[in-house]
């Protein structure tokens, strides 16, 4: 297979986005601030990533409520795992060629 | 433009997330150590001290109030010691110890470990004491072995370890104490030193 760096998903070049989706990718789903705990950064800067995510359909949002607190779980979309592993085969491809 | 270099620690960040998110890795050797430590005394003082000499299944015990709070002693010794290395592992790691991994190996291990706790005060009122020290190795066994899909894999071995110390130990009541001694104490101490020299030095 021939690739190139066009195949990658524009929206993991970030860092942040791509912990995001690796944290979904091997838990059912986490709240906000589990998340914000796995990844050390900041609640803004992660709800931007969170809503870029959520604008390609990558990750999903249920809100619930637990003892009359608000509680947002975030998930991974079929869509999102597709893409994601497409990313990794990308990433493997890449190296692959270079060694 | 991303570099080559760039992708590779890509992929090391991946591969990182999926397994702090996933498992709970601040589980210390010495927490393991010190609770064998609490463990072996614990055995002897109520062996030679209590003249605690379980050999057979109905056994009525010299002082039975002072086993019973022997034996909550050593647990809450060593469940603070496993509480407070674990938290201070995780402090310098930059980790929260309260987090969503911790919480999940915690649910994973509750139902054996209840189980096994309400077995025991039922055993203990009907007088099968005999029995009490073959079900503590054998309900700590299952916990452990369900923790070790939420932590470090070795904790899958511990707990298939002292499964199997419960099952023979059920078969040859006469030594419970000598094997809830190598179960809780020897085998913690051992798996203790073993985690410690493989991921804490």
């Amino acid at each position: 297979m021939k690739v190139s760096f066009d195949d990658l998903h524009k929206a993991f070049e970030s860092r942040v986005r791509l912990g995001i989706m690796s944290a979904l990718a091997v838990n059912d789903s986490l709240d906000f601030t589990s998340l914000k705990e796995f990844l050390d950064v900041t609640d803004g800067n992660l709800a931007t990533h969170i809503r870029k995510l959520e604008k390609e359909g990558f990750i999903g949002v249920k809100k619930s409520f637990i003892d009359n607190k608000p509680n947002t779980k975030y998930h991974m979309t079929p869509g999102g795992k597709k893409a994601f592993e497409e990313h990794l085969k990308v990433l493997e491809e890449i190296i692959k060629s270079q060694k | 433009m991303k570099k080559e270099q760039d992708y590779i620690q890509d992929i090391a960040e991946i591969r990182s997330m999926m397994e702090r998110s996933s498992k709970f890795l601040s589980l210390s050797g010495w927490a393991g150590i010190m609770a064998g430590i609490y463990a072996l005394a614990g055995a002897w003082i109520a062996w030679s001290v209590l003249g605690f000499h379980p050999d057979e299944i109905f056994y009525s015990p010299p002082d039975l109030p002072q086993i019973i709070l022997l034996a909550l002693g050593v647990l809450t010794l060593a469940l603070v010691t496993v509480i407070y290395f674990s938290w201070r592992k995780s402090d310098k790691r930059g980790e929260k110890a309260w987090n969503a991994t911790s919480k999940r190996l915690l649910a994973s291990m509750s139902v054996p470990l209840l189980a096994g706790g309400i077995l025991l005060v039922i055993l203990t009122a009907k007088g099968l004491i005999g029995l009490t020290a073959p079900f503590m190795l054998l309900f700590y066994g299952l916990a452990l072995y369900n923790a070790g899909n939420y932590t470090i894999s070795e904790v899958k071995l511990m707990g298939a370890v002292q499964i199997g110390l419960g099952l023979m130990n059920s078969w040859f009541v006469e030594y419970g104490l000598l094997f809830w001694a190598i179960g809780f104490g020897a085998v913690h101490i051992v798996y203790g030193i073993y985690m410690h020299f493989r991921y804490e030095r």
